[in-house]
């Protein structure tokens, strides 16, 4: 079809399902941040884009630093770690001054949080200049290999996949089977119970969010190796990371996991086939029929209201 | 079963939520201008009774009959307009309008999209909620919002709503919860009167308040029916004693 | 006047904020300003039917849409089809490989009119299409989503997804649509050219008094009692729903209406500016408009217009003078509507003129009180003073 050969159109989806695994990771990692914070408190955070930029301008500013003094082989897990700090500590930050006041309303913390991304936004163009930056990768970033002739596979790509693996393990490990994970779930699933056995509520809301921040920090850094960064960068993958929270199922893990799998898989490929722009109108528009079907998400738990 | 003179036939009702039977095949009878009460420990399925009757839960089993018409097949605002009015535990009014308002919106007409829309503000309507205010002892409140009315005020209010819509089956999620002692004599002069032209169903845990209004009480356990009769009779049920002061 | 008609503009007070609001837009500022700032002025007022749309939906229905573009721009797009065709016709374009087509769709190797641009040849079709179809879509929207209780949150992320994917086909087709550039070069509507001045007082105009209409229509709405449960229905929805009424129906209604009344400003937009482009369409604008019904004070009609005119005339100053300060004074504006003024300018001037209302009608007994007081304390000075003498 199409006027490929079959084992042609293997090649393609092969290659097109590694170059969406990029997209898939990014999408991953914001989803897992938006999906703690909106699934588990239902917060909604438009600027949740804006933290992923965070985390990005940190790895290109780290990585002009590293060229300078010469290290640039081993920063970028530094600059991994130093995204996650940035975004979690500014995060923490705007939970306390603005988040906090608004949980009872939740349009409203979108309405605000969009302001938020204005301002960080603006702010970013202020400090960085409207042009778009890139990171310098290390050396045994670049590149490809081969596995057969016919098959590219980008190592960065790999790489990438690999670190979304481990934290995507990390948030489980802590949300599944550490105490402050435990708090968390209390806290979500019964706020006055949870403050009547001694758990700070309101600090774990903090924690929570600002991790949530962080992750999406991770996922800028990661973003760096696929793309350039500019101050509105954030704005391309923030409906995206929505949909994929919400066709998810907000409170379920491996559903956010799914979803993002199969959304990035599903607009990748229909973009080969398609032009670009009907490849992404075609996936948003079967994810939102199937909303308006089974508006719980595809993965929700059914729950005795 | 065929066609029976009750108001509302519960028959072999059951509902599950994940294995956990809340009401379990429950058979249940109120007659016309009847008042019954049902009361039992905490868990016993009793506002779960509630929401099977007026749609907000639906039965895994068995069958509710209204005036002989099957509710277990409507939604929830269709059972509302065969004739049944449910009052919620927490009170559930409209804050920011005014007790007025609050009446006048629960008239049974305009009802619709296109009805509301062009709904006229007969002396008809007015006549009726001013009628209503005085039955609720809120007639000289009518203006205020409400929000700003007391805690037994609001319940009565809600009373009050349910009433314009001249429900045949009223029914009252602990009605007297929160209220003070005097509040509570009022309240049940106002069932009294109400019972009269139509069939009340009570969930209650003040027993006081219970011997007042109770034409018959009907005692739930674990989701079925332990005891029913009139008060004084269930009161000496040996069951009913173990269950409620404990093993 | 009537009893009616008093309830229906809100008694004497009501009355007054139409007036002044009217004088406002009809009076003062056509004669306070040059045509092309009056133009501009005209612009924002499309805006404002928008926020006048929200106020019904989500200041009194609290439902947020942040996808009123969508209806914003079909009703645009609708008008600017027309006007392109008029402008279209077989001679001025017969330079074009296929004369008698926009000239985009001629760039883009298009050789026929697609199906869907043909109603748009006629001008009464073209009108109907606009205050039907976006009302049909919304309807389309709001029973997959009502009927099934979705709301909310979900119902805001989806209406913006829905903005996102139009605007996204709308730039991707470009060959159909005239792609990120939009349909230009509008001209005239049935020979009558709507370039020239006189033609953009004639239009302002006209979309002050459609406004003033969409305005009297929402008022009329908001106080039948499908107002009254509109607003119970925001605070209470289950009563209601106990209380014998479908809401979902009006849910849906109220979000037809809100559509219609945006397509309506989509099209006033197209004739007064000339254009129509995806870039009104998408998620920024929708939610711009947002937060040009919130400063207005989300509830209050005429507080939106104002809302619309306040934020609009300060993004064109700033983005003249300070431009980079301009993202920053939005970003603080949603933030500070939402956080602390959630009744915005509406808010305000009800805080305002209860003090002056308060002084005005116990003036009296403020002054009596004032001159007591003075007394008193002569009256104890003295006295004092005559003790210790």
């Amino acid at each position: 079809m199409f006027g490929y050969s079959m084992s042609e159109i293997g090649n393609i989806m092969v290659m097109q399902g590694f170059s969406g695994l990029s997209m898939f990771t990014v999408l991953l990692l914001m989803a897992l941040g938006l999906a703690i914070i909106f699934g588990q408190m239902g917060v909604i955070n438009m600027a949740h884009g804006e933290f992923m930029t965070i985390g990005a301008y940190t790895t290109v500013m780290l990585s002009k630093v590293a060229s300078t003094y010469g290290f640039v082989n081993y920063y970028f897990i530094f600059a991994i770690i130093l995204a996650f700090i940035l975004a979690f500590a500014l995060g923490y930050f705007i939970e306390f001054i603005m988040i906090r006041h608004l949980y009872k309303r939740p349009l409203d913390t979108l309405l605000a949080t969009w302001g938020l991304s204005l301002v960080m936004q603006q702010s970013f163009r202020s400090i960085f200049g409207a042009k778009e930056v890139s990171a310098e990768l290390p050396e045994w970033m670049l590149g490809s290999f081969k596995p057969t002739p016919d098959i590219d596979i980008p190592i960065n790509g790999v790489f990438v996949m690999v670190l979304a693996l481990l934290v995507t393990a990390g948030v489980y490990m802590f949300m599944y089977r550490s105490r402050w994970g435990l708090r968390v779930r209390a806290t979500v699933q019964n706020r006055v119970m949870a403050g009547a056995v001694g758990i700070n509520t309101k600090k774990v809301d903090r924690v929570t969010f600002a991790l949530g921040c962080g992750i999406a920090g991770v996922a800028g850094a990661a973003f760096t190796t696929i793309a350039s960064t500019g101050p509105t960068t954030g704005t391309l993958y923030i409906v995206d990371s929505f949909m994929v929270v919400v066709f998810g199922g907000a409170a379920s893990l491996m559903g956010t996991i799914a979803s993002a799998f199969g959304i990035a898989q599903a607009q990748s490929i229909l973009q080969f086939f398609m032009t670009s722009s009907m490849g992404k109108v075609s996936t948003l528009l079967v994810i939102v029929a199937i909303l308006m079907m089974k508006p719980e998400g595809l993965f929700a738990s059914k729950l005795r209201k | 079963m065929s066609n029976t003179d009750f108001v509302l036939a519960i028959e072999d009702l059951t509902v599950s939520f994940d294995g956990f039977k809340a009401v379990d095949k429950l058979t249940m009878y109120i007659d016309k201008n009847e008042l019954r009460v049902v009361i039992g420990p905490n868990g016993a399925g009793k506002t779960t009774v509630l929401d099977l009757i007026c749609g907000k839960t639906k039965s895994t089993n068995g069958s509710i009959k209204f005036m002989n018409k099957e509710l277990t097949k409507l939604s929830e605002h269709e059972i509302v307009r065969e004739g049944v009015g449910r009052k919620f535990q927490t009170p559930s009014i409209y804050e920011n309008l005014s007790v007025y308002q609050n009446l006048e919106v629960s008239y049974p007409k305009g009802r619709s999209v296109w009805g509301s829309l062009f709904f006229k503000r007969t002396a008809e309507v007015k006549e009726q909620v001013l009628k209503i205010a005085d039955e609720i002892m809120l007639t000289n409140f009518l203006d205020m919002e409400a929000a700003l009315l007391s805690h037994g005020q609001k319940q009565w209010l809600e009373i009050g709503m349910l009433l314009m819509q001249d429900p045949q089956l009223l029914m009252l999620d602990e009605p007297v919860a929160g209220m003070s002692a005097k509040e509570r004599d009022q309240t049940a002069e106002l069932l009294n009167k109400i019972s009269t032209n139509r069939s009340v169903l009570v969930i209650e845990h003040d027993m006081e308040f219970v011997k007042k209004i109770a034409h018959k009480v009907t005692v739930l356990h674990q989701g079925k029916i332990l005891a029913e009769g009139p008060m004084d009779q269930v009161q000496e049920n040996e069951k009913v004693i173990e269950v409620y002061l404990g093993h | 006047m009537n009893a009616s008609l008093s309830k229906l503009v809100g008694g004497k007070e009501g009355l007054l904020g139409l007036a002044v609001l009217a004088a406002i837009i009809f009076v003062v500022l056509p004669l306070g300003v040059d045509i092309f700032r009056l133009n501009l002025v005209g612009k924002y007022l499309t805006y404002a039917f928008v926020a006048v749309s929200l106020v019904l939906l989500w200041g009194n229905g609290g439902i947020l849409s942040l996808g009123q573009g969508i209806f914003f721009g079909l009703g645009g797009y609708g008008m600017a089809m027309f006007m392109k065709l008029e402008a279209s016709d077989p001679i001025t374009t017969k330079i074009q490989t296929t004369p008698g087509i926009p000239d985009f769709m001629d760039w883009n190797q298009i050789t026929s009119l697609p199906w869907f641009w043909e109603p748009f040849k006629s001008l009464p079709l073209t009108i109907l299409v606009i205050l039907t179809v976006p009302a049909l879509f919304a309807y389309l929207i709001g029973f997959a989503m009502f009927k099934r209780r979705v709301g909310g949150v979900y119902f805001a992320i989806i209406t913006q997804a829905i903005a996102l994917i139009l605007s996204i086909l709308i730039v991707g087709q470009q060959g159909f649509t005239g792609g990120v550039n939009g349909i230009t070069d509008l001209k005239t509507v049935w020979g009558w050219d709507t370039r020239n001045d006189s033609a953009k007082y004639i239009l302002y105009y006209l979309n002050g008094f459609l406004l003033f209409g969409a305005i009297l229509l929402s008022k009329y709405v908001l106080n039948s009692k499908f107002g009254m449960l509109l607003l119970a229905m925001r605070d209470k929805e289950e009563r209601v729903r106990f209380s014998g009424y479908d809401v979902s129906n009006f849910k849906i209604f109220i979000f037809c209406l809100a559509a219609m009344i945006s397509a309506v400003g989509g099209a006033m937009f197209t004739l007064q500016v000339g254009f129509m482009s995806p870039s009104f369409v998408g998620i920024v604008p929708s939610i711009e408009m947002v937060i040009f019904c919130a400063v207005g004070g989300r509830a209050s009609l005429i507080g939106a217009v104002y809302g619309t005119l306040f934020v609009n005339f300060g993004k064109t100053f700033f983005s003249e003078s300070y431009p980079e300060l301009w993202l920053f004074i939005m970003g603080g504006l949603f933030i500070a509507v939402v956080m602390f003024f959630p009744d915005g300018l509406a808010g305000i001037w009800d805080k305002y003129s209860r003090k002056l209302k308060f002084f005005k009608q116990n003036s009296g007994v403020i002054a009596a009180v004032a001159v007591s007081k003075t007394v008193k304390n002569n009256t104890v000075a003295t006295s004092i003073e005559g003790a210790k003498a």
